[in-house]
C-alpha cells in the first residue's frame, strides 16, 4: 500500500481504479520560415478555429456545470483577442521569421511568467489559463489531439494538473475522483470538484508514473488521502465509511422535507445539539427541524475575557436567522465542572461536576447573566429563539431567574430596544428537578432532559472515570422511569418534554421515548437522518 | 477627458470574471479606456493588462476615458464597477 498525502478541495471516499493521465508532451520545434505573412495566416485560421472550440467549450460547460463554472471559457475567447498576446506573436512569427508553433509557445511562456510571479494566490492559477488557450492553439497548428480519458468504467484521475478545458471535456460519469500533483484551492478542478461533489486532492505527493495505471485506489477526501493498492484494512475502513455517506445521502433524498411521523400517526420533532454557529451549516445539510440544544459556552470558552453583548448578540442572531423561522434552543452559559475559562477565576473545587457550575454562577453573578439575556432578547427578533436554563434544582432558582429577566426585559424596553416574548425552558438534569418536574412545569414553556448528568447523577457513577464503566447502564431502569415520570408531570401542564443527551440518538430507546411521550429528540446532527428513519418505521399501535 | 477614482470593495478584487465582463464593457465604446493602479497604467480593453494589475480588495483604481462617447462611457463604467466590484 502507498499512502499520499494532498490537500482536501472537497470530502468524500472515492473507491476504483487509477487513470494517470498525461498530458501529451508538446514538443515545439522552432522552424524558419520564409513566408512570414502565409505563416500569419495559419496562425489566423487556429485562432479561429480555437474560438470556435471555445464557444462549444462554454455551451457545454453552461448545460454540464453551471454558468460559474462555464464563465472561465469566455475568459479564454477573450485572452484569445487580447491585443497584447497578438501583437507578442505576431512580432515573434515576422521579426524572427519563425513558426507560429514556436511564437505562440513563447508567448505562453511570457505571459504565464507574468501571473506566475505576481504576490496573489489567485493570479498565480492563471498562468494555467494562459497555457491552456496556448497549448489549443498548438494542438490546432501541429493536427494533435489533446490527452483523453478512454476508460470504459469510472476512474480516480492522477495528473499533474488539470486545464479548465480538459476537466470540462471528461466524461462526469467515468470520474470518481481527481487526484492533481499541482493546482490550488482556487484551480479549476478543484471547483468543478465540489460542483460535481466528488473528492478530490490537489497538491498530492504522488510520483506520477503509468505503472499506476488501473491499479486499485482509495481517495479519503474528509483526511485528504489517496491510498494505493490500500490493504484489506484499509480497504474494508474506507468502505464501511463511504457506504455511510452514501446512507446519508440515500436517506437525506428519501426523507428531506418529510414528517417524522410514526406509521400510525404519532409525530416527534427531530433538532440537533451544536457547539459552535460553525455546525450550523451541519444543521442544514442534515435537514434537522431545529436545534434543540446551542451549547452557548464556546462563546465564553473561544474567549480570553468576557464576551460583550454586541459579540453574544452577532452569533445568537447569526443562529436564528440561519434557521429561517425553525426553533432555535439557546442553552445559557454552563461554565464549571469540566470546562473551564480562566477569567472566570474559579476556585478550584473537589467536585466540580456538583460544585459552582452553570445556573449556580448566574445566580451568584447577574451581571454576567444579564449580559447574556440581553443578547438573547436582542437576537430574539431575528428569528424562533428561545431560551434553557441548566441545572436546575428548585423552583425557587426558577423564580430567581424570572426576576433577573423581568429586570432585563424592562431595561430593554426603558432603551426602547424590542425584543419577542420567547419560550422560555429549563433542563432536566438533576434527579432533583425530577422530583420537583409537576411545580417546575407551572413555571416553564418546556423542559429538556440532559441524560448524560442525569444519568450520572441518579446512578453516583462519575461519567469521565473509565473504571467504572462496568457499573455503569446507560438504560438503567432509574433513569428511564424518570424520563417517563417527568414526561408524565408535564404533560399535566402543557409543557412540552424533550430530550437533549446522548440516550435521545440511542436508537433502540426511541420507541420508548415516543411510548413515554417525549415530544422532541435532539441529538448530534450527524445522528438526525438515521433517527428520522427510525421514527418513521415505528409503529406505536402493535 | 473624464476620470474617476474607484476604490475595488469585492473581496476577491478584479478577478477573472469581472475583469473580463469589465474588458467586454469597455469594448463596447470607441473611446480609449485606460486603468491606472500605482502609477501603472493599461488599456482597459486588454483582458491581459487589466488582471495584470492584479488589482486588490481596498485598493484604488484611476479610470480615464478619451473619445467621442466618453461621457456615457465614463458614467457606464462607473456603474459597472459600482455594481459588481
Amino acid at each position: 500500500m502507498i499512502t499520499c498525502n494532498g490537500k482536501s478541495v472537497y470530502g468524500g471516499i472515492a473507491i476504483g481504479k487509477i487513470h494517470v493521465m498525461a498530458k501529451k508532451e508538446q514538443r515545439i520545434v522552432r522552424r524558419s520560415v520564409d513566408d512570414t505573412e502565409t505563416e500569419m495566416q495559419r496562425f489566423e485560421a487556429a485562432k479561429a478555429e480555437a474560438q470556435n472550440q471555445l464557444a462549444e467549450l462554454y455551451d457545454k460547460a453552461m448545460t454540464e456545470v453551471g454558468e460559474a463554472n462555464a464563465a472561465i471559457f469566455e475568459i479564454h475567447q477573450m485572452m484569445l483577442d487580447d491585443d497584447d498576446y497578438l501583437d507578442s506573436i505576431n512580432n515573434i512569427i515576422t521579426e524572427q521569421s519563425v513558426n507560429a508553433e514556436f511564437a505562440v509557445a513563447i508567448t505562453a511562456d511570457n505571459f504565464a511568467e507574468m501571473f506566475s510571479s505576481m504576490d496573489d494566490a489567485y493570479m498565480k492559477e492563471r498562468a494555467a489559463d494562459v497555457k491552456d488557450i496556448s497549448e489549443r492553439i498548438i494542438r490546432i497548428l501541429t493536427g494533435s489531439d489533446s490527452a483523453d480519458m478512454s476508460s470504459e468504467e469510472p476512474v480516480i484521475i492522477l495528473a499533474d494538473d488539470l486545464a479548465p478545458s480538459e476537466t470540462v471535456q471528461l466524461n462526469k460519469d467515468l470520474v470518481l475522483s481527481f487526484v492533481t500533483v499541482h493546482g490550488s484551492t482556487n484551480s479549476h478542478t478543484a471547483i468543478l470538484a465540489r460542483t460535481m461533489n466528488i473528492p478530490a486532492l490537489i497538491g498530492t505527493n504522488v510520483e506520477l508514473s503509468p505503472d499506476l495505471e488501473g491499479k486499485l485506489a482509495v481517495v479519503d477526501g474528509f483526511n485528504g488521502v489517496i491510498y494505493i493498492e490500500p490493504d484489506s484494512e484499509t480497504l474494508a475502513a474506507m468502505e464501511k465509511r463511504r457506504d455511510e455517506e452514501l446512507e446519508k445521502q440515500r436517506l437525506l433524498q428519501e426523507l428531506k422535507g418529510k414528517e417524522n411521523i410514526t406509521k400510525d400517526g404519532k409525530s416527534v420533532l427531530v433538532y440537533a445539539n451544536i457547539g459552535n454557529v460553525k455546525d450550523l451549516a451541519y444543521v442544514l445539510q442534515n435537514d434537522a427541524g431545529g436545534i434543540g440544544l446551542f451549547r452557548s459556552e464556546f462563546v465564553y470558552l473561544e474567549s480570553s475575557t468576557y464576551p460583550t453583548e454586541e459579540e453574544q448578540y452577532r452569533i445568537y442572531k447569526k443562529a436564528a436567522e440561519t434557521m429561517a423561522g425553525k426553533r432555535v434552543i439557546i442553552r445559557t452559559l454552563d461554565i464549571g465542572a469540566d470546562k473551564q475559562a480562566d477569567y472566570f477565576n474559579l476556585d478550584k473545587e473537589e467536585n466540580p461536576a456538583m460544585g459552582l457550575r452553570a445556573i449556580r454562577i448566574c445566580l451568584t453573578r447577574p451581571e454576567i447573566f444579564k449580559t447574556q439575556l440581553r443578547a438573547l432578547y436582542r437576537a430574539s427578533k431575528h428569528g424562533k429563539l428561545a431560551i434553557m436554563y441548566p441545572m436546575i434544582t428548585s423552583v425557587e432558582e426558577v423564580k430567581r431567574i424570572k426576576a433577573i429577566s423581568a429586570e432585563v426585559k424592562a431595561e430593554l424596553t426603558a432603551e426602547g430596544i424590542p425584543y419577542n416574548d420567547i419560550e422560555e425552558g429549563i433542563m432536566i438534569e438533576t434527579p432533583a428537578a425530577v422530583m420537583m418536574s409537576s411545580e417546575l412545569a407551572k413555571e416553564v414553556d418546556f423542559f429538556s432532559i440532559g441524560t448524560n448528568d442525569l444519568s450520572q447523577y441518579t446512578m453516583a457513577i462519575d461519567r469521565q472515570n473509565p473504571k467504572l464503566d462496568e457499573f455503569f447502564d446507560p438504560h438503567h431502569p432509574a433513569v428511564l422511569r424518570m424520563i417517563e415520570m417527568v414526561c408524565k408531570n408535564a404533560h399535566a401542564e402543557n409543557t412540552w418534554v424533550g430530550i437533549c443527551g446522548e440516550l435521545g440518538a440511542d436508537l433502540e430507546l426511541t420507541e420508548q421515548f415516543l411510548r413515554m411521550g417525549v415530544d422532541e429528540l435532539s441529538v448530534s446532527p450527524s445522528c438526525v437522518l438515521p433517527l428520522r428513519d427510525k421514527i418513521r418505521s415505528l409503529d406505536l399501535s402493535k | 477627458m473624464k476620470q474617476f477614482n474607484y476604490v475595488i470593495t469585492d473581496p476577491e478584487g478584479i478577478h477573472a470574471r469581472p475583469a473580463g465582463e469589465f474588458v467586454k464593457a469597455a469594448k463596447s465604446f470607441a473611446s480609449d479606456v485606460n486603468i491606472t493602479k500605482d502609477g501603472k497604467t493599461v488599456s482597459a480593453k486588454k483582458i491581459f493588462g487589466v488582471m495584470g494589475l492584479a488589482v486588490k480588495q481596498g485598493q484604488e483604481i484611476t479610470v480615464t476615458v478619451e473619445g467621442a462617447d466618453e461621457d456615457t462611457a465614463a458614467a457606464e463604467l462607473e456603474a459597472f464597477l459600482k455594481n459588481n466590484l
